[in-house]
Formats: C-alpha cells, structure tokens, sequence
C-alpha cells in the first residue's frame, strides 16, 4: 500500500471491523443458505442425490429450462439491442414513455404476466383457439413457456445498454461512416466493441432470470410433470411432496448452472482483457 | 476539389440552425467557418460531410451535384472535435480503419495497409506510436492520429470541427502550423470550424464569419480586418 494511497483510507482497524461486519453478514444470508441446501441434497448420501436427478421427471426438467434458455436469451438479447439502438440513436415522440415501458416486465408481478399470455393465447381466445387449430398450442407448451420467459427476461439487456449508449454518444460510429464503413461493419467493428461488458452482465442477468424464473412459467406452464415442468417448477413440486432430497438435488443442480454463468462471464471478461478488447 | 454550397438550409424541427447560406470554396483553399456557438458552423460542416441532410439547397462538389450523396460516398476527411479515436483499436488500426473498410476489390493488402499507416505516422512525426490504444495518448497526439485517420482515405476534401479546441495555447500553436503544413503538402480543400477569431484569422486563406445560422461576411483574413461588413463582424475580430 503507498503512502499516496493511504492518505484517503479509514483506520485499519475501523476497515476490518466494516469489512468484517460485512462478510459476516453476507456469509449468514447469501453463504449459509447456499452451503445447507447443498448439505440437504446430500442428507442421505451423494448415490440418492444422484439418483434423483437421474429419474425422467428431473432430466426432463433440466433439458427444458437449458432449452428455454438457449432460446430466449439470444431472441433477448437481439430484442434488447435492438430496442436500445433505436431508444439512444433516434429522436422521436414519445421516447420518454417507451423507455419507461421498457421497465413494465420489471414492475408487473411475473404471475399477472402469465395471466396476460394465457387471455392472450388461452384456448377461449380467438388468437389461442385458432393456434391450437393449427395444432400450435402455446398455453400448456413450450411456446408458452418460452413467451413467458422471453418478457420477464426482455429488460435486462435494454437495461444495461441504454445508460452505456447514450454515455458512449455516436461520434465514433459517425467517424467509421466517414471512412467508409456500411452500417453492418460500424455495428460489428464499432459498437459492439464498446458495448461488449454491458451486453454481457445483460444477457448474464438474463439467463439467470430465464433459468429461475417460476411465476410467469408456473401460470402458462400448466406444470406438466415431464414436459412443461421447468426446473424451479419441478423443484416446487417434489418440495410439495415431501421428497427434500430431490427438491435440492435440483436446487444444487439450478445453482451450479448459476455459478457456471457466472464462471463464464469472468472468463470472458478476462479473455476480452487479454485482446486489449475492453478499452480503456 | 472545388466546394459550391447553394442555398442551403437547416431546421432542426421548430429550431432554424441554418437559415438558406451560399458558398463558394475555391480548389484547394483552407477555409476557416468562424462564429460563436450555435452560429450553425458546425451544421454546415456536417452538411459537407453527409452527417447531415439540409432541409433544402444543394451542394456540389466540383460542379457535381452532391446533395443526395452518401456519407462514405463522399469521401470527407473528418477529424471530429473530440477526435472520435476508436478506444479499443490501437493506433494503427484506426488509421487503417478506412483502408480496411473498403470493398474486397479495392481493399489494399494488409503489408500495404500496414506500409501506408506507417508512411501517415510519419507524416503526423509520431513513427513510433502505432501500437498504443488512443487512451495512452496525450491530447495533441490524438488530434494527430485523428488527422492521419482521416488522411489515409485518400479523401476529396478535410472537413474538420474545432480541430484545436481541447488542447491548450503551446500545443494549439504548434499543431496549427502542422496542419497548414499537411494542408499545403497535399493540396486537400479543406473547412476547419472554429469559435477563436485569432486561430481563424492566423491559419485560414478564407474566412467565413457566422452568427444566428447567417454569413455575416466572406473574406480573407486581411479584407476582413480592414473592412468588416457589419457591426457584429467589427465587435467579433476586436475580441
């Protein structure tokens, strides 16, 4: 530690005591919980635990919200670009109130949103019952579960975007224009450089949100053991049931895919650093 | 390349920046577009480059109707007021920028590409800077390598907005002399917009003086000063 440094500091000690306040209380309220679930998925040794997660119920349950997640997260991420690009590149009326828009997942109870879809696309709906028709059901299937998903997901990439946009301003993409530059090759060689941490912490929010979220995708689900039942829902149910030691197999499973996201993200970030790709 | 500006005009919805302004620049001159701010130098600038469309007016570029041109069609050199550097390339990958950008067919090999950076770094006397992130720079070498990106176009034209404006007095001194000295080196008409009366009146071979979207007058340095058309061209030199 320099002297230059130290001049802004607190006293060590009054440091330690905040630092250490701090880790206590995050090791009792984020820590413990995680570190006895793990223990209860594991009450009656790692074969049972095992053992749960292997019947047809819980893979199916795995295959679906691993499959909800790969197609939400990229159509999110493209929605949430997309949405950013023309919110912070063009002036028009009523910007301010889409912006808020932007939020209404955020502040609607994801379970009000699920009630939305299933009026929306309900077989008593003239939208749904022509879909079922066609033999394109989307309440009680994976369409269903996947809309759910993709509109408590769509904010997060937005969210983290615009703040970056406007800060970042567009003379840099009006340069590569003067230069020559189409609009794809400004998009690929300008903007998405410089947006790249923002879109990264947005698309990991989201596909954490996308693999957790239970109310929407309980609504519209019908939670079908087996074929509609995502992991949380699945979890809820063998809860329900009684069967602790599958509910936190499959609560350790969902957390592992959580800190594997996380795991990734850090990768990449240092990887970027490495190519000099993060700027300065 | 000679510059004809006809009549043009810029309203940004109920805000006029350019009421219709007419303008001549002849082949090869280096024009100074002098006002305070919201004189619509600026919008007149961005008009030249393509950055902008003009609510009416034409402007052509060697007797050519330009007006309806694209920006990369243009071919403008335009070296942005706070340089506008890619953060995340190195310096010699924003120079080469333009030269990477063109289509395959007349796209320069990369061993070309990297001799013609090389030559522009010289050009700019900074040879040995092309591995550095534009954030490791200082603000004089910036504008620098802002100028030899937009040099290594091959463009018709420098267009550049207050090429001076975020350095200090020392620095501003020195880099007006380099870009005369680019300027007359390669013959490039070019536009520099700027609020200093002095930085103008000691570079430009034309000076347009601006204010409220109008030309308050055309001249070169020494007309202006021994006969300002109107009072707020006298009151504007004398700052």
């Amino acid at each position: 530690m320099s002297e230059r440094l130290r001049v802004t500091t607190e006293a060590p000690a009054l440091r330690r005591g905040v630092i250490g306040a701090a880790g206590g209380r995050w090791a009792r309220l984020v820590l413990a919980p995680l570190v006895r679930g793990f223990a209860q998925a594991l009450a009656k040794g790692p074969g049972a635990a095992l053992a749960s997660l292997a019947a047809p119920e819980a893979r199916a349950a795995i295959r679906l919200t691993l499959l909800v997640a790969a197609i939400t997260v990229p159509l999110g991420a493209v929605f949430g670009l997309a949405a950013a690009w023309w919110l912070t590149r063009f002036e028009f009326r009523g910007k301010a109130l889409l912006i808020s828009l932007i939020d209404l997942p955020f502040s609607v109870s994801p379970v009000v949103a699920g009630l939305a879809l299933v009026l929306l696309f309900g077989a008593n709906s003239s939208l749904g019952g022509w879909l079922v028709g066609q033999g394109v059901p989307v309440i009680f299937a994976l369409p269903g579960v996947v809309l759910a998903t993709l509109f408590v997901t769509f904010p997060f990439v937005a969210r983290a975007l615009i703040p970056v946009m406007v800060e970042q301003g567009r003379a840099e993409e009006e340069a590569a224009l003067t230069l020559g530059a189409g609009g794809w090759r400004v998009f690929f060689t300008v903007t998405l450089p410089k947006i790249r941490g923002a879109l990264l912490a947005g698309v990991l929010l989201a596909n954490a949100r996308a693999m957790g979220e239970f109310g929407a995708v309980a609504v519209v689900s019908g939670k079908i053991r087996g074929q509609t039942a995502t992991v949380p829902i699945t979890i809820e149910m063998l809860y329900n049931e009684y069967l602790t030691v599958a509910a936190f197999a499959l609560a350790a499973v969902l957390t592992a895919l959580a800190l594997l996201t996380l795991l990734a993200k850090t990768l990449l970030d240092r990887a970027g650093h490495g190519a000099g790709l993060s700027g300065h | 390349m000679q510059i004809e500006i006809d009549e043009i005009a810029k309203d940004f919805g109920a805000t006029t920046a350019l009421h219709p302004v007419s303008l001549s620049i002849p082949s090869g001159a280096l024009v100074a577009l002098l006002g305070p701010s919201g004189s619509g130098k600026t919008t007149l600038l961005r008009i030249l480059g393509g950055l902008e469309i003009p609510s009416s007016g034409r402007v052509l570029f060697d007797g050519e109707d330009a007006t309806g041109m694209t920006v990369q069609e243009r071919r403008a050199g335009f070296v942005f007021q706070s340089y506008a550097l890619f953060r995340h390339m190195t310096v010699a990958q924003n120079i080469g920028y333009g030269l990477a950008a063109r289509p395959r067919a007349r796209r320069p090999s990369k061993a070309e590409i990297a001799r013609r950076v090389g030559h522009l770094l010289a050009l700019i006397q900074l040879p040995d800077i092309g591995a550095r992130y534009p954030g490791q720079l200082s603000g004089g070498q910036r504008q620098r390598v802002a100028l030899a990106r937009a040099l290594a176009i091959e463009p018709r034209m420098l267009l550049l907005d207050e090429p001076f404006g975020a350095l200090d007095a020392k620095v501003r001194r020195e880099l007006r002399q380099g870009l005369r000295d680019i300027h007359d080196e390669t013959g490039l008409t070019s536009v520099f917009v700027t609020h200093d009366q002095e930085e103008a009146m000691a570079l430009a071979d034309l000076v347009v003086v601006m204010s409220m979207g109008r030309i308050e007058q055309i001249g070169r340095p020494q007309d202006l000063r021994a006969r300002p058309a109107s009072a707020f061209v006298r009151a504007f030199l004398t700052v």
